[in-house]
């Protein structure tokens, strides 16, 4: 890199890393000492872990639903219906028109209806629909990419003319080919759960970002380390899906003759 | 009976008829050779006899068995695609391996026979590699491993050849048709490629806008063209549009040729002589008997060197000698001429639907 390169790397590196390194030193500061106190305190806190295993279950979950619905989907939009791509494109990013708030509302409104079982209602799972809604652009793309990046049609014939049925080929053919695009989307929707407020607010469950929200409002210096562990868990993910679009033999395109 | 039968297929997409009336039979163990121009429907034909197109009306049948609505995971076809067919997931002989794994064979049978496959098209050292570790010409040899694994009971083949460079091309060829005849196994192949065709086929079906314009062996496709298309689709060809003027005598823009097939035709039929450049002679001096004209070009092949001529204002191909063509520099006044028995003539009574521009092939 030249080393104009540098220089701007150094500007957009400084800030991130200032208002990261300012919030660390807070989060560190018990009275004018510093300690690790504030971190106990939200380690030692049972809503801590409530609301964070709460909200760690409910993105699986919703990585889950968001999967099994998305996949073949963009499959088939992939294989059959290649014209529908730009609608199911422009669905995809209705989430990020249309706000949460306005979402839950809608949401709520359907839950009023009488055939959804109460037992459903009471239960935080309630917000899975939601988050997979707001999931959808982050899957869609994500998926997207991975299937423009392998020959679907080939693919899918070449297993179809060996044998295998649908199950058979997308499990063993499609799947291990687009499984960086699925585990991106799968991280990418897991920040997001670990992050969504809104929703979970005004259906007034208590889930991690709640909780985030209420130490803000009520301690200072562990609000600043549940700060930096929050983002800390955001980076994780960010991480693991640098390291499996690393993974060899997956991301490769292969080359086909002299063309 | 026959082994493999197309029968009276017809596809049509939309108000496009794709496919019209085709009427194929192929032997047990017949290799045999789908060619047209790109959009004749030939790779249509390969889909539905692999069961990824259904026919609009028509029926695939092979060993007597109507297999038009077996879906294609259970025809046992085995098929080898353009490119990019290869599992990119796994190495080679996994994906040679694939096929037998879905049939549910017992692994110790699987590993010998992967190994047999993988040996058979010589890639024993690559065994291991992923596609993106392959060449194309490489891919393709598992490719066809992977389709042969299965024992399939038809083998197709769409264009495999066709991204390959032209030296690999020519190896991979001879080697499908080695493996073809050595394991006896029926064969579809799809190709727009007239010299592939002819030169690994048992027989060939010329195919435009989804009819089979003729079928035969391919010394039959190329020196007795049926239609004026497959006239000008395979190998170059002088075309000379003449009026017969008597027994075994034309007229073409005032030069009077002797040709065999003109004989028995009514005098002023309108007819096409056509004659292939290796049968053309070119004499120097334009005075001789035969067609008066001048050199305009040359092209060297090696061996044979082709002759541009011009003459009765229409360009003619004579592929002679180079040691010949040498003394008939550009602008030399030559006459040229051909046994009268190796010109082939068609009727050329309405203004004929011969494509404008056929493929200049060699």
């Amino acid at each position: 890199m030249r080393r104009s390169g540098w220089f701007w790397l150094a500007i957009g590196g400084l800030y991130f890393l200032i208002p990261l390194a300012a919030t660390a030193e807070f989060s560190l500061k018990e009275g004018d000492s510093y300690s690790l106190g504030p971190y106990r305190e939200i380690f030692n806190d049972p809503q801590f872990r409530d609301t964070f295993f709460l909200s760690l279950k409910l993105a699986i979950a919703t990585i889950i639903v968001a999967l099994l619905l998305f996949i073949p989907t963009v499959y088939w939009v992939h294989l059959r219906l290649p014209r529908l791509r730009p609608i199911v494109q422009f669905i995809s990013a209705l989430p990020f028109v249309v706000p949460p708030i306005v979402l839950i509302v809608g949401i709520l409104y359907v839950y009023n209806y009488q055939w959804v079982p109460s037992k459903y209602l009471g239960s935080p799972y309630y917000l899975v629909p939601g988050y997979v809604v707001l999931a959808f652009p982050f899957m869609f793309f994500a998926l997207d990419n991975a299937f423009r990046a392998i020959d679907v049609h080939t693919l899918t014939e070449a297993s179809q003319s060996l044998g295998a049925g649908w199950t058979r080929t997308l499990w063993r053919v499609i799947l291990p080919n687009i499984s960086a695009g699925a585990i991106a989307g799968a991280f990418l929707t897991f920040a997001l759960v670990m992050g969504e407020f809104t929703m979970a607010s005004l259906a007034l469950f208590n889930t991690f970002p709640t909780y985030i929200n209420y130490i803000g409002q009520t301690k200072a210096n562990p609000a600043a380390a549940l700060t930096i562990i929050s983002f800390g868990i955001t980076w994780l993910a960010l991480l693991g899906i640098l390291l499996v679009g690393r993974r060899p033999g997956r991301t490769a395109v292969q080359v086909g003759g002299t063309r | 009976m026959a082994y493999l039968e197309l029968q009276n297929l017809h596809k049509e997409f939309g108000d496009f008829t794709a496919l019209d009336e085709i009427d194929i039979a192929l032997e047990a163990g017949e290799f045999l050779s789908l060619l047209g121009p790109s959009g004749c429907g030939k790779t249509t034909a390969l889909r539905i006899v692999a069961g990824f197109e259904r026919p609009t009306s028509g029926q695939i049948v092979v060993e007597g068995k109507d297999m038009t609505h077996v879906p294609p995971n259970r025809r046992d076809m085995g098929m080898v695609f353009q490119a990019y067919s290869l599992f990119p997931n796994m190495d080679a002989q996994d994906n040679v391996e694939f096929g037998l794994r879905v049939r549910g064979k017992p692994s110790g049978e699987r590993k010998r026979r992967v190994a047999e496959l993988i040996e058979l098209v010589g890639l024993s050292q690559a065994a291991k590699r992923y596609p993106h570790q392959l060449s194309g010409g490489m891919q393709q040899r598992v490719a066809l491993a992977r389709a042969l694994a299965i024992e399939p009971r038809v083998l197709l083949l769409d264009e495999p050849l066709s991204a390959l460079d032209a030296l690999v091309r020519l190896q991979l060829r001879e080697e499908i048709r080695r493996l073809q005849t050595q394991l006896g196994i029926t064969t579809l192949y799809v190709t727009h490629d007239q010299e592939e065709a002819l030169s690994i086929s048992d027989r060939v079906a010329v195919l435009t806008q989804g009819r089979v314009e003729q079928i035969g062996i391919p010394a039959e496709i190329y020196n007795e063209p049926k239609t004026p298309f497959v006239a000008a689709f395979i190998g170059t060809m002088n075309r000379l549009e003449s009026t017969v003027t008597g027994d075994g005598e034309v007229d073409f823009q005032g030069t009077r040729l002797r040709v065999d097939g003109a004989h028995g035709r009514p005098s002023g039929e309108r007819v096409l002589v056509l004659v292939r450049p290796e049968t053309l002679s070119l004499e120097q001096g334009g005075d001789g008997a035969g067609l008066g004209g001048e050199v305009i070009g040359h092209i060297f092949l090696g061996a044979t060197t082709r002759v541009k001529v011009e003459a009765g204002g229409q360009e003619l191909s004579a592929d002679i000698s180079s040691a010949k063509a040498a003394g008939l520099p550009v602008g030399a006044r030559v006459s040229a001429t051909f046994p009268p028995e190796s010109a082939r003539v068609l009727a050329l009574e309405r203004k004929q639907e011969s494509p404008a521009a056929a493929p200049a092939g060699r």
